[in-house]
């Protein structure tokens, strides 16, 4: 009998506020530990929390762009427990009334689309971090990071398989840095995922007993870790024992996940309305104008593409993140257009496999937008061949400069003079009469010996086009 | 100058009777003199103090005085202050010393008035007697055998035996109210949000509000002129205009609604403490004030409400309280578990660890609905109430506490008799309503008797206008316990 995995994904998305979610300290990445720990953030007796009111419109934001419900009161609640580098001894999250209830993603599986439904997202501030190495028997407390403001997006249990629950995960990813909402950088924590794994037999109602994976912070060791906790699960499952419910850490050297806490030691944490912070209450207007400064989404702009006739594959690659979109309409976008299609098999084959190669992001393209196309334009207007083209685009990836300059640099241009073409074709004709009696003699392949002739000729700069046109011509008349 | 009101304190050092060092003097001398004995201080700075004197004189001189510069004030090491120890009353914070002011200290230090030291308080603001300090007890200047309430019995008994001229406390079930019953003095709790709690060490945060403690309503309307207003670092601070608390002291007390609930009058309240209330209440009366019969119903459930509320956010906000980053850590431990379990065990007393237990009990799973929640209805319930009377009434009188003070030790064996103290003062935090406590008489022992007027939210220049009339025609307000002659 088969098993059905399923997954239920928490994520973690740090807001990309300039200071905390309740102190004014700064939220940068990397300062040296605790000097962006303020009063409020080291809870010195007396300090109080004063809500940063651009998380709540980070929080809006998301929840608009995934089509859920933004609570028009919500409430900021205490979770309670112990630990060094939680200072109050609670972090303030949201526990009854969540700012965003509801909402889908949707995401690529196989070939196909599946929406996922959202149960929630919640603001809430994130802990200090604990330094367990840096200090002989000791250790340190770095609380620069207690009070970054969290997203906390919560998806129903609907994934389905260790490649599903990744492909929510980046489309997720993807969203988030779209609508600006979070840099998505998940090597320095501003993304993480945990994920609810449980196996059940496949058409079982009833879900399975479940398990928490944490420090999942790549894709890959979210692939690699659920695919390793399900197998864990159906084994246990196939010997006849029971699955416990419990929170499990995944090693990426072993590549396996290993019990952290048993529910039995699940803390109570006592959450209360926080007597701190009032209601969080948004008004209509507040929620319109957030709505007026949405950018088009990803799914909307996918569909677009796919009407300029862009294919699947192509659609998403260009979709992959905002900046990678805003590259290609710069680049089919000006006079002449250029051809969407054109545009996206540059894109999607040579620009990316480079960008790949060099492990960069498309904001850090060595190439612009205004540079690719003028490149195409080139090739549009003859200039260039396709082999040519791709000779000026390793030349600009080189930092050679624009098109234009290479071209004239490296002496590229393609020769589409007629008449200089037809004075090389009579040269080579005539210097040829084998192949030519051969072609005449009905072996077609004979032709392609005479154009290589013309191309050599002329150093490669001939429009093989005409080349070809004109060898016909000449030879069937 | 020791039994002088604010004003006339402020009027004597305008026409330079005295400077505001010769007044600083004089007080920290009455200080050095009686605080061994009544224990009303924990820290005093006199060179601080005579340095804030100093600059209040220059103040002064060059034209810049206000109505409380150089005029020394106690404030209750509840209050953050920078450079200074700030105890709470508890060993956990010891030897803290504040990198920081709290608003309240920020305002009296831009008003100019001078830092007299803090007064000793209940560990944590947990107490009506003030016998829980880490510091040892505080005693009634009235009889030094007996308490002088709490938890601002610092600050109470320090105005009461003219140690300081007016004092701050906070009150979250009766904190300022009950002490200054307890000890002749007047004491205000506000409308909750109208002073910032920044800076005020946290005991139940939707309960507490700071307030002043002065000999007379006129002298606490001046101090809320300081003390109030708009505070953006505290999310349950009022954004309000700000108010002249002084504006309603002129006015009449013809035609006030007094309401009377019976509830407040009934068999649980010491008979000689209801013979002075009815005497007062009578005398408004004969000013032209009419008496409204009014009904409580959920009265009786107030303070159930509040010991489980109450301990509820003190059990979560004393979290932060674990010896890592600061105050009190053990000195030797295990693992972590133990340095919290040590450290917590050695820093808090008996009291304070009752509450936080109580706390974490009603918010655990499985109990939360049947006690938080339960008791957060009943409150609702409470301020229902309360706001039905104010339709009728403008003030509701009666006696600030059941009893007068008690001796040391009398309740140390019952906490619940203890809790009892604040059966009066516990509807209006509960409800966020602003009341305040005055002298009206002495029972037969010669202890002081309060009359608490409650008013509605934002009422309380009403209720010090009522207040001063009555402290025109009377003079509790101004006896000074034979123990600490003037």
């Amino acid at each position: 009998m088969s098993w059905e995995i399923v997954i239920g994904i928490e994520t973690h998305a740090q807001l990309t506020t300039r200071s905390k979610i309740f102190s004014g300290a700064s939220t940068v990445f990397g300062a040296a530990p605790n000097s962006q720990a303020s009063a409020v953030d080291i809870a010195l007796p007396g300090v109080l929390p004063v809500l940063n009111r651009a998380a709540v419109e980070l929080a809006i934001r998301f929840g608009l762009a995934v089509g859920g419900t933004i609570s028009r009161r919500s409430v900021f609640a205490r979770k309670n427990y112990f630990y060094p580098d939680l200072p109050k001894g609670y972090q303030i999250s949201q526990y009854e009334l969540p700012i965003v209830v509801g909402g889908t993603l949707t995401i690529a599986s196989g070939d196909a689309h599946k929406v996922i439904r959202l149960t929630r997202a919640h603001l809430e501030e994130d802990a200090g971090k604990s330094l367990h190495e840096d200090f002989h028997g000791m250790t340190g407390i770095d609380l620069n990071r207690a009070g970054t403001p969290l997203l906390e997006i919560v998806s129903e249990p609907e994934l389905r398989g260790a490649a599903e629950a990744v492909a929510y995960a980046k489309a997720l990813h993807g969203l988030v840095r779209w609508i600006r909402v979070c840099d998505g950088n998940m090597q320095e924590g501003s993304f993480r995922c945990d994920a609810n794994v449980s196996v059940r037999r496949a058409g079982d109602p009833v879900l399975g007993t479940r398990c928490e994976i944490k420090n999942l912070n790549s894709f890959r060791f979210m692939e690699q870790a659920i695919a390793y906790e399900a197998r864990r699960q159906i084994g246990v499952l196939d010997d006849g024992g029971t699955v416990t419910q419990e929170t499990r850490l995944y090693d990426p050297e072993r590549d396996q996940t290993r019990p952290m806490r048993t529910k039995e030691d699940a803390q109570d944490y006592r959450y209360f309305p926080d007597p701190d912070l009032l209601p969080l209450v948004i008004p209509e207007e507040q929620i319109e104008r957030v709505r007026a400064t949405m950018p088009t989404l990803p799914g909307a702009r996918r569909a677009e593409y796919v009407a300029q006739g862009l294919n699947a594959y192509q659609a998403g690659l260009v979709t992959a993140s905002r900046e990678m979109a805003d590259f290609f309409d710069r680049t089919v976008s000006g006079t002449p257009p250029l051809a969407p299609t054109e545009v996206a098999n540059w894109i999607a084959g040579t620009l990316s496999g480079r960008l790949n190669e060099s492990n960069l992001d498309i904001s850090q393209s060595r190439i612009r937008p205004d540079q690719l196309r003028t490149l195409l334009l080139r090739i549009g207007d003859g200039t260039l061949s396709a082999k040519m083209a791709r000779e000026v685009f390793d030349a600009m990836w080189a930092g050679e400069g624009d098109p234009d300059a290479v071209i004239a640099q490296r002496g590229l241009k393609q020769i589409s003079d007629a008449g200089a073409i037809e004075q090389l074709v009579d040269e080579v004709l005539a210097a040829n009469p084998r192949s030519v009696a051969e072609f005449r003699a009905g072996r077609d392949k004979a032709l392609n010996a005479l154009v290589g002739q013309v191309m050599k000729a002329s150093r490669g700069k001939a429009n093989p086009a005409q080349v070809n046109e004109l060898l016909r011509r000449k030879l069937q008349v | 100058m020791l039994n002088s009101t604010l004003c006339e304190l402020s009027a004597a050092l305008e026409r330079r009777a005295i400077s505001s060092v010769e007044l600083t003097r004089l007080f920290l001398d009455r200080v050095e003199r009686l605080n061994g004995a009544l224990n009303a201080f924990i820290t005093v700075d006199a060179q601080r103090s005579l340095g804030e004197a100093h600059a209040a004189d220059q103040v002064r001189a060059a034209g810049g005085a206000g109505p409380l510069t150089g005029i020394p004030v106690a404030h209750k090491d509840i209050f953050c202050t920078r450079g200074m120890l700030t105890t709470c009353g508890s060993k956990m914070l010891a030897d803290f010393v504040s990198p920081y002011d709290a608003h309240v200290i920020e305002r009296f230090a831009s008003a100019g008035a001078v830092l007299l030291g803090k007064t000793n308080m209940d560990e944590f603001a947990m107490g009506s007697s003030s016998e829980s300090s880490f510091f040892g007890p505080v005693r009634n200047p009235w009889d030094r055998a007996r308490v002088p309430g709490g938890s601002s019995g610092g600050s109470a008994a320090a105005v009461a035996a003219r140690l300081a001229p007016a004092a701050t406390g906070t009150d979250t079930g009766g904190s300022i109210r009950q002490p200054a019953a307890f000890t002749g003095v007047c004491g205000l709790k506000p409308t909750y949000g109208v002073v910032s709690r920044y800076g005020m060490v946290a005991f139940a945060s939707s309960l507490d509000q700071g307030g002043p403690m002065a000999k007379t309503a006129q002298d606490l309307a001046l101090l809320m002129n300081v003390m109030g207003g708009h505070d953006a670092r505290d999310s349950t601070s009022l954004a309000r205009d700000a108010e002249d608390y002084t504006r309603e002291l002129q006015t009449p007390l013809a035609g006030l609604r007094i309401g009377l609930p019976r509830e407040y009058f009934g068999t649980g309240c010491a008979p000689h403490v209801l013979a002075r209330v009815r005497e007062a209440i009578a005398w408004f009366e004969s000013q032209g004030a009419k008496l409204i019969d009014l009904a409580l119903p959920n009265s009786g459930l107030a303070l159930a409400a509040y010991y489980v509320i109450a301990p509820a956010e003190a059990s979560s906000n004393l979290s932060r309280f674990d010896g890592v980053r600061y105050g009190h850590r053990a000195r030797a431990y295990g693992d972590l578990a133990d340095m919290y379990c040590r450290t917590r065990a050695e820093g808090f007393g008996a009291e304070v660890k009752r509450r936080i237990l109580i706390g974490t009990y009603v918010l655990s799973h499985g109990y939360y609905d049947a006690y938080y929640l339960q008791a957060q209805k009943v409150r609702r319930l409470i301020a229902r109430d309360l706001a039905a009377a104010f339709a009728r009434c403008d003030v509701i009188m009666g006696p600030t506490a059941p009893s007068t003070a008690f001796p040391l030790g009398a309740n140390a064996d019952d906490p619940v008799q203890m809790y009892l103290n604040d059966i009066y003062t516990i509807p209006a935090p509960l409800s966020g309503l602003p009341a305040l406590s005055i002298p009206c008489g002495f029972d037969g022992a010669g202890l002081p008797i309060g009359l608490q007027l409650t008013g509605s939210h934002f009422a309380e220049a009403r209720l010090l206008g009522a207040a001063h009339r009555y402290q025109q025609a009377t003079d509790w307000h101004l006896r000074v316990p034979a123990e600490t002659p003037l």
